[in-house]
This record gives C-alpha cells, sequence and structure tokens, in this order.
C-alpha cells in the first residue's frame, strides 16, 4: 500500500468527516430555528440543559399532541388520598382556612378585556368538569383520584384573553411556587382551577380552596392554593423569565417529560 | 501482511483480504469501526451519568410497586434498605439524604437524549456495515448447549463466541429499548398520547419498577464486560475500543 493512497484516503475521510459535522451543525441551528418558530422552545431553553429541556417539550408537542391524559375509573382512586407536604402555616392561610375560605378570591389579569376576582362560591356556581386523573410526582410515587373543577379554558374565556396571550402564569398563597404553562395546556379541556376533590371539597393538603390540575404533567405544575392567573405572550419579568420557581431551580419547566 | 492478518479478526478477515486485496485488509484490520468507537464511549459516558442520576432519583423515593400507582400509604412490592432523600419516607433512617434531584433530573433526561442519537448512529450503521450480522448474530450451529458451555470454558478468541454475541444482542435490542420504553412509560405527557406505552406493563408504577430491575440487568452486564476486558488484556481491549487497532501501532 503506498503512502499518497493512504493519503489520499485519510485527507477525503477527513473532508467527509468535516462536511458531516458541518452539516450536522447546520441542521441542528436550522431545527432551532424552525423549533422556536413553531413555539416548540420551552422558556428554560437556557444554559447546559436547553438542549433536553428543548427536545422534551418539542418531541411530546408534536408526537402527543393535545391527546388526553388517561382518565380511570372511580373505583381505581387511591384510598387514603396521599397529600404530599404540609399546608401553609403563616397567620393569612390559618384565616381563610378558619373562615371557610369565604374572603378567598382568584384573580385573573394581564392580557384579558375584563381583569377580575372570582371566590370560591362563584367558582363552584360555574359549570364544571369531573375527572378521575392520576397525579404522578417527579419524585417517583403517585396516586389517583376524582378532581371536580372548572376548565382553566372556560375561565379565560370568560374573561376575553386576547388571542395574543401564550403563556398563563399562575401564583399560590405560597409566594415561591409560581408556574406557567403554554396554551396548549391552558386551553386543554383537562387543565381545571380545581375546588373539589374525590366527590366533596378539596382538602388542605390537597390544596384547599383551588389548585390547578395539569393532569398531562408531573404533581409540581399542579400548584397548591391557587390565588392568582397572570396571561401573558412573555414570561420576561416573571422571576427570571425561566417560566417558573421549580425552572430556577433547575427542574424542568416543561414537565410532561 | 502478515502483521495485518495477526490484528484481523479471526478467519472472517482472511477471506476478506483474499476479496478484496490491500486496502481494503487495512480496514477489516481494525477491530472496530469508527462509529463502533465513538458510539461505544458515547453511550458508557450517557450510562454512568444517568446510572448516577437515576439513582440520585431513586432515593427520594427507594420503593417500588406493582401496577399503576404506588406511594407511601400503600403497601409497596419492596423497598430499598436505603436511607431517602425525602423525610416523607420512613426509610427506617433517622436521616435524610441531600436532595439533588433537579440537576439529577435535568442530567438524565439530556443523558438519555445523547443516548438515543447514539443507539440511532449505531443501529444505522450496524445494519449498514454488516455489523451486527458478522459479529453479533450467532451461526445457527453455535446455539447448541453443547457448543455454547464448550465456548465458555474455551480460551477467549478474536470472535465473539455464541454466549458473548447473545449477551450483546440482549442488551442492545432488548435492555436498551425497554429502558428507552420504561422510562417513556413513567412521563405523563407522553403516555397521554400513547397509553399502552404504560399499559401494557399493567402502569406507570410497573414500569418503574421494570426500570429499575433493568437497570440491575445493565449493571450486571457492565460488570461482565469490564471483567471479561480485563482478563484477555485491560491496555489492549481498551486501546482497541479506542484506536480500532489491538496494537499500539498503526497497520499502514
Amino acid at each position: 500500500m503506498s503512502d499518497s493512497t493512504t493519503t489520499t484516503t485519510t485527507r477525503r475521510n477527513w473532508l467527509r468527516r468535516s462536511l458531516l459535522l458541518a452539516g450536522g451543525s447546520t441542521s441542528a441551528a436550522v431545527a432551532a430555528r424552525v423549533a422556536d418558530q413553531y413555539g416548540l422552545v420551552p422558556p428554560d431553553a437556557r444554559g447546559i440543559w436547553a438542549p433536553g429541556h428543548t427536545l422534551n417539550y418539542a418531541s411530546h408537542r408534536l408526537l402527543a399532541g393535545d391527546a388526553p391524559a388517561r382518565e380511570f375509573t372511580r373505583d381505581q382512586i387511591s384510598r387514603p388520598p396521599h397529600a404530599n407536604g404540609k399546608p401553609p402555616s403563616d397567620a393569612e392561610y390559618v384565616r381563610h382556612r378558619e373562615s371557610g375560605f369565604a374572603d378567598w378570591r382568584l384573580r385573573i389579569e394581564g392580557m384579558v378585556e375584563r381583569p377580575g376576582e372570582f371566590s370560591v362560591a362563584e367558582l363552584r356556581a360555574m359549570p364544571v368538569r369531573s375527572q378521575v386523573t392520576q397525579v404522578a410526582c417527579e419524585e417517583g410515587w403517585s396516586y389517583i383520584a376524582e378532581w371536580t373543577g372548572v376548565p382553566l379554558t372556560a375561565l379565560l374565556e370568560r374573561v376575553g384573553m386576547t388571542p395574543k396571550a401564550k403563556y398563563v402564569v399562575y401564583h399560590s398563597i405560597q409566594p415561591r411556587w409560581w408556574d406557567s404553562i403554554d396554551m396548549y395546556d391552558a386551553l386543554h379541556p383537562q387543565t381545571l382551577v380545581v375546588c373539589g376533590m374525590n366527590g366533596g371539597t378539596l382538602p388542605v393538603g390537597h390544596g384547599a380552596p383551588l389548585r390547578l390540575r395539569v393532569p398531562r404533567q408531573l404533581g409540581y405544575k399542579s400548584v397548591k392554593y391557587l390565588t392568582r392567573l397572570t396571561v401573558t405572550d412573555s414570561l420576561e419579568g416573571f422571576g427570571k423569565g425561566m417560566g417558573s420557581f421549580a425552572a430556577e431551580r433547575g427542574y424542568a419547566w416543561y414537565s410532561g417529560i | 501482511m502478515a502483521e495485518t492478518t495477526v490484528c484481523a479478526p479471526g478467519a472472517g478477515a482472511q477471506a476478506t483480504e483474499a476479496r478484496t486485496g490491500a486496502t481494503r485488509v487495512a480496514n477489516a484490520a481494525a477491530r472496530h469501526s469508527a462509529t463502533v468507537r465513538v458510539t461505544h464511549w458515547i453511550t458508557s459516558l450517557c450510562f454512568l451519568a444517568m446510572l448516577v442520576t437515576g439513582v440520585e432519583i431513586l432515593i427520594s423515593h427507594p420503593r417500588f410497586y406493582w401496577g399503576e400507582t404506588g406511594n407511601v400509604q400503600m403497601k409497596p412490592w419492596f423497598t430499598l434498605p436505603i436511607p431517602a432523600s425525602r423525610g416523607s419516607v420512613n426509610s427506617g433512617y433517622n436521616f435524610v439524604l441531600k436532595d439533588q434531584n433537579s440537576w439529577s433530573r435535568s442530567l438524565h433526561f439530556q443523558a438519555g437524549w445523547l443516548l438515543v442519537f447514539a443507539a440511532i448512529s449505531y443501529g444505522l450503521h450496524g445494519l449498514q456495515s454488516g455489523h451486527f450480522r458478522r459479529n453479533l448474530l450467532p451461526a445457527a450451529g453455535d446455539l447448541t448447549w453443547r457448543r455454547m458451555t464448550a465456548a465458555l470454558r474455551d480460551k477467549p478468541r478474536w470472535e465473539y463466541n455464541a454466549v458473548q454475541r447473545l449477551t450483546y444482542l440482549a442488551v442492545v435490542f432488548g435492555l436498551f429499548p425497554l429502558m428507552i420504553w420504561t422510562g417513556l412509560a413513567m412521563a405523563p405527557g407522553f403516555v397521554a398520547g400513547y397509553p399502552w406505552v404504560a399499559g401494557v406493563w399493567g402502569g406507570q408504577q410497573s414500569a418503574r419498577t421494570i426500570h429499575f430491575a433493568v437497570t440491575a440487568l445493565l449493571l450486571i452486564f457492565v460488570f461482565g464486560h469490564v471483567a471479561m476486558v480485563y482478563r484477555t488484556g485491560f491496555s489492549k481491549r481498551t486501546r482497541a475500543m479506542i484506536t480500532g487497532h489491538e496494537a499500539g501501532r498503526s497497520e499502514r
């Protein structure tokens, strides 16, 4: 085997590999542009975890679309229903709790025509939906319960959400537990502002009086003790702009996972 | 050419030499192709990352269930006798480990994606180059009990014996796909679109338990694999997986 043949082969191989590599990185850049255009890039696509978070989010949106979370039968409900974490112990929450949440208000603001407040009784009087779905925690445990509440999409329609809106940011009475969802989930019929569970009112351990249920994502997206919804077209200005407190701590913003 | 045949994978390479001449022999002399080498190390790195972060996620709830649901108020199928990173789990230890789930979860998924891309490259290469057919598919005649036990007693050879081939096939086409499958089965967003992905296992907790069991099997494979590399010459074999060649020098 002559040296010149080897050199040519090596050079050709090297050229081929460089072209492949260049082609690969160009297609990755093109894919990122297209993904951004079609709303396939999550707000926490920053720093070293951006590729993983984006691939999770984009692949689910492309492969699962609007598919509903699995619903179960009532005899599959977990008993007793597992309540994780401790309820808020601050004076304000205790006062609400002792008064039966009569003064509790859910405020809806931002890109809506008629911002306003809803009491728990007002929400209960609206058409509600009941569904038996699973709560799966990022820690690994899960339970099934029946959730009753007002579909978020109905509430957004009622307050006149502007078409430019892209996210709903939601807040708990626990100041550090806030999160947001895109319109795929906000307008999804199974996303509920929950006021009832397993046929009764929502227990304190499960987020009384109001909890957002996002059944297609892990439990931490289903914020308890819900006080405020902000409709927006940009997450800049909400914390670090990554869409949730969890995302700022390094958890994925999109937790359909 | 004598040097080349020393490093050629057994009789197969001699046949290649006869067929295609000198240029091809230099390539055939490589024990592992470039794609196999690169994807091997990417896979190793990703496996290590996923193992460490998987254990980190696991310790937040070291209890396993069968069926759809499982939580501390339910009876587990089995519990690992290790401390937990959550106070809500009664682990039997009077201390709670530090919670590192956030970056662990992010790294777990990111390494998972890298592994999937490596697996796709490896799979396409394996089909296109004949690597699966040539190096991993056992000859039908070698699949008798007598020949396989004999292969286990024999000294290691250049070519993989039938037991090694079956093991690699099981890992590549069985355990790794099963890991991805049971991982997806735990994702509520994915299962919404494809409920059967969790349903075939009897529920998401079953999938989680299988995910753990397959990790144990993969770990046994890794120990066996490294032990055999060690036994047949650690530096020689490792060099072959880095440079492609068994000997320290290039064949060219």
